[in-house]
């Protein structure tokens, strides 16, 4: 093991490669907190030749190399495997180059989402994908999960951010794929490296694209009774061809403990479920379209609506709706994050269906949601340290995703497979299905260094030993 | 004291029960500067409450690990600030370090000095005073600077780091009552403190000064000292506990509107002492105010003269993440003509001062600090307000070093001059 250390100590340099009990103990999970698994060390590279370095050693030594950067991932992305190095992406985290006349930014991967954004705001320019998380989360993170955040619904997931990457291989060899022009007429392997869960190797460079800042944006909080009329009032607004930039659903319990954190917006704690609904554009139009969105909501039985009156009050709402997730630890020591996505107007049914579950596991369930775009994210608390519990959580999780797919959705919207779901993708693939994505990965990865035991099913596949996939064998999955 | 331990751990229950709430999402990363500085995961509150929860769990020893990354944390309580999920993070490094500390874990000589510094010296008034003229003695003769060639690192450190001891003559305690000029508002009392006097004798004056003119008879009781908060900070409970237990008596015997405080570290220990004695100090935890939340809740009482100045304000951490208060010196800033108050990047974020810290950790404070300087260069102001004597030196000399002349001062010293100006041009 010395042996590793010593020579990733030489590349990184020693304070940078983390080989102690402690430092490797808090490394053992991400946002997924089930499963810890502790790395054999921890390497903070300071650029991509680092990086190359670091994984030519870990590809030569056979150690399996997770990638990793702020570990909000909530789908053990950033899991550490049995004797993997993890390759923590932080100390990357300088925004190389800004170009406001092409509207392009280039970064590194362990820039910190929102301070991009921060960052270009001078320039009337903003990074649209904006998770929940985007306070801490890295846009190589982003880039690896594909992520989305609530104004997905107008601007779109990573994947229609990112024009050029910079891609560390398994041989160290660095690999650049797509333009920073824009349209390339290549295959589109930036869209294969963008939701890769960190399997094909580590993004070292990202070339992204900055959109202007909306000249005007109208925030309107609707208060309903149950999360059921919520629902119908997002699908109504949908059918009536408006295209808000947001619309995100809370629910009562939910509601209720970020009103006793420090992110509270003065959100009625007596209402069933609330809507935000947000639109942006020119200036003139948005009256007309918050006063057709009341309208949708009022019809679908909200009580109450308000528009928030100034930019600090929007903050708020804001700032409430994206430390939801953190606001629950105040029920219980752990929060599993469900996500999945439904279409739009099967969320009524199946939200009750969700609920249903939960009670009868005797869960305590809550749901925020990016209800716009049917992406479901179903939070059970619980307590990691009670077995039984967690059983049910499992099992209940399972019977949401089944629930899920049935209603014609799909297992995870941006939180990813992971270790997490790899063993719920048989519910939506056939091993036909998978092979595909097989060939690919290991026409990136050959070897398996990057993320091996992520995303694909851990029991094996059944054409393991059919001759059309000879040689995809070759690392058996661990 | 007196805990109960958790079976495994050597950690204390109520330390154990207060990891539980965190559910290691993260939103704590960004605010941390220790985290910022080395991007690891065990310099950042999540990875340093799994490290605390590991421990108490028996997953993982207590080591020098845990004693070493309770020394890195600053105890800035940014992470309060960011945390959804309500952690008690400020509690949690108290009690790590008490264990440390009881434990012995990792002591050398720098902690063994610091322990009898905090519990022999700065509690007591006529010694810190007498300890601090030999010092300026010292620094006259330039004896420091020779005496730190040969003393240990961090203490040589520590000298060089001392600030310059002001004369004897700004040194005097404060008068036991001062009474309110013009048309009286009210009565309050006022923590004079262990280092102010000593340091920052003349912000104590002119924050007596300001609440006089503002109608406020002024208290200073004998009784009161030492807030213990250093003494807890560095993991010596016991004698906090019974700093607090003393001020609280001193302070219940009097009958005042608020108990106003002007260092921010000072009035967040207070505040929180019902924490470390129980029912015996919620009056005072009650009624204590920081200078600028009080001045800002009464209302500045005009009119107020023209100070013509661009001002950056920096938060001290334990005003703003301790205390949650963060819009109100602000706003009272605001209120003066002439003050043309800039935004500068990072400024809830902490300068590395952090009570001792920069003696124990010189290399991660300049790094905390230098972020913070090129943060305040770059916003160019003529002057830096804030409110916490440890940041105002720490500022102070960083700016210093880099050779640049923007002023730093507390608030109180700015709305005593548009105090004072007033009245000089109203006469
Ligand atoms: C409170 C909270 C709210 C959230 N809200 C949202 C939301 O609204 N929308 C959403 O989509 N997600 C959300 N998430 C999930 C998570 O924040 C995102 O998946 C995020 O993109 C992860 O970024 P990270 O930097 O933390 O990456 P990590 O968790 O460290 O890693 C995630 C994955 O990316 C890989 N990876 C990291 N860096 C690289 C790299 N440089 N090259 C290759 N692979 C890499 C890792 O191996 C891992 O598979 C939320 C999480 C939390 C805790
Ligand atoms: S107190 Fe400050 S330094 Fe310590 S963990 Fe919290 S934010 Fe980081
Ligand atoms: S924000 Fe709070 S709950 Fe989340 S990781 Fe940090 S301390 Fe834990």
């Amino acid at each position: 093991m010395s042996v590793l250390i010593d020579r990733l100590s030489r590349i990184v340099g020693a304070r940078h490669c983390l080989a102690s009990a402690e430092e490797l103990f808090v490394y053992e999970c991400d946002g997924l907190t089930l499963d810890p698994v502790r790395p054999v060390a921890v390497v903070l590279p300071a650029d991509a030749a680092e990086v190359s370095g670091v994984v030519r050693v870990c590809s030569e030594l056979g150690h399996p190399v997770v990638p990793r950067g702020a570990g909000t991932g909530l789908s053990g992305g950033a899991q550490p495997i049995e004797g993997s190095v993890v390759v923590e992406c932080s100390r990357m985290d300088r925004i190389l180059e800004i170009r406001p006349e092409d509207r392009v930014a280039v970064v590194q991967p362990g820039v910190i989402n929102a301070e991009l954004s921060t960052a270009v705001a001078e320039l009337g320019l903003f990074y649209a994908p904006d998770p929940s998380s985007e306070q801490v989360c890295t846009i190589g993170g982003n880039v690896a999960e594909n992520s989305g955040g609530p104004h997905t619904l107008k601007y779109g997931t990573t994947t229609n951010h990112v024009l050029a990457l910079e891609l560390v291989q398994s041989d160290g060899e660095r690999l650049r794929l797509g333009s920073r022009a824009g349209r390339s007429r290549e295959f589109d392997l930036v869209g294969v490296v963008v939701g890769s869960e960190g399997t094909l190797g580590i993004v070292t460079e990202i070339s992204v694209r900055l959109s202007p800042i909306p000249e005007g944006v109208e925030t309107l909080l609707a208060i309903f009774d149950d999360t059921v009329s919520a629902c119908r009032a997002v699908g109504s607004i949908i059918r009536s061809g408006l295209i808000p930039a947001a619309l995100e659903i809370i629910d009562q319990r939910t509601i209720n403990a970020v009103e006793d954190s420090v992110y509270r917006a003065g959100l009625p704690r007596d209402a069933g479920a609330v809507l935000i609904a947000e639109v942006d554009g020119a200036p003139c139009s948005l009256p007309g379209e918050v006063e057709r969105i009341g309208e949708c909501a009022r019809e679908a039985g909200a009580r109450e609506c308000r528009v928030a009156r100034d930019e600090a009050e929007r903050a708020r709402f804001w700032r409430a709706r994206k430390g939801a997730f953190g606001a629950m630890g105040r029920l219980a020591p752990d929060l599993y994050v469900h996500d999945a996505v439904v279409p739009r107007a099967r969320l009524p049914e199946v939200l009750e269906k969700i609920c249903e579950i939960g009670d009868r596991y005797q869960l305590t369930l809550s749901n925020v949601f990016h209800a716009g775009d049917g992406n479901l994210h179903p939070n059970i608390s619980f307590d990691r340290r009670n077995a039984e519990e967690v059983e049910r959580v499992i099992a209940a999780g399972r019977e949401i995703l089944e629930t899920c797919v049935a209603a014609g959705g799909v297992i995870t919207g941006e939180h990813g497979i992971g270790v997490e779901k790899r063993d719920y993708m048989k519910l939506v693939f056939e091993d036909e299905d998978l092979l595909p994505m097989l060939y690919v990965r290991d026409a990136f990865d050959p070897e398996r260094v990057f993320n091996p035991t992520k995303i694909f099913p851990t029991t094996r596949f059944c054409f393991e030993s059919n001759p059309r996939a000879r040689g995809y064998d070759r690392v058996p999955f661990k | 004291m007196g805990e109960r331990k958790h079976s495994s751990g050597g950690l204390p229950d109520s330390l154990y029960q207060g990891t539980l709430d965190c559910v290691h999402c993260g939103l704590c990363l960004s605010a941390c500067p220790t985290y910022r500085v080395t991007g690891q995961e065990i310099a950042s509150p999540r990875g340093r409450i799994y490290l605390m929860r590991g421990v108490a769990e028996g997953r993982i020893e207590l080591g020098s690990g845990l004693a070493q990354e309770s020394r890195l944390c600053l105890g800035c309580r940014a992470c309060e600030t960011a945390c959804p999920a309500g952690v008690g993070y400020g509690a949690l490094l108290e009690a790590t370090r008490s264990v440390v500390a009881r434990e012995r874990i990792d002591w050398g000589i720098f902690q063994r000095i610091e322990r009898m510094v905090l519990r022999q010296w700065v509690p007591r008034p006529r010694r810190l005073h007498w300890a601090l003229s030999l010092l300026r003695a010292f620094q006259g003769l330039k004896l420091d600077r020779l005496a730190a060639r040969w003393l240990p690192r961090n203490l040589s450190g520590a000298l060089e780091l001392a600030p310059r001891v002001p004369p004897a003559s700004s040194r005097r305690r404060l008068p036991a009552q001062t009474p309110a000029r013009g048309e009286r508002r009210g009565c309050v009392a006022f923590l004079e403190g262990c280092v102010m006097p000593e340091l920052f004798g003349d912000v104590n004056r002119a924050s007596v000064e300001l609440l006089s003119r503002q109608g406020f008879e002024v208290l200073v009781p004998e009784a009161q000292g030492c807030c213990g908060a250093l003494q807890a900070h560095a993991g010596d409970l016991e004698t906090a506990h019974a700093l607090a237990s003393k001020n609280a008596a001193a302070f219940d015997a009097l009958d005042v509107d608020a108990i106003v405080v002007n260092s921010a570290g000072c009035g967040a220990a207070l505040r929180e002492c019902e924490g470390w004695i129980g029912a015996a100090g919620e009056r005072t935890a009650s009624r204590v105010r920081d200078i600028s939340e009080f001045l800002d809740e009464v209302g500045l009482r005009g009119p107020l003269g023209r100070v013509s100045l661009r001002l950056a304000y920096d938060d001290p951490c334990h005003l703003i993440h301790a205390q949650g208060v963060a819009e109100a010196p602000r706003r009272l800033l605001k209120a003066i003509p002439g003050i043309d108050l800039v935004e500068h990047a990072e400024a809830s974020a902490c300068c590395g001062a952090a009570g001792t810290y920069n003696l124990a950790q010189p290399e991660m404070a300049r790094a905390v600090l230098d972020r913070k300087l090129d943060h305040l260069l770059a916003a160019a102001p003529e002057c830096v307000a804030t409110g916490n004597p440890g940041c105002l030196m720490q500022i102070a000399s960083g700016l210093a070093r880099r050779g640049s002349a923007i002023r730093v001062l507390h608030p109180v010293e700015i709305l005593l001059e548009a105090c004072r100006g007033a009245s000089e041009t109203q006469r």
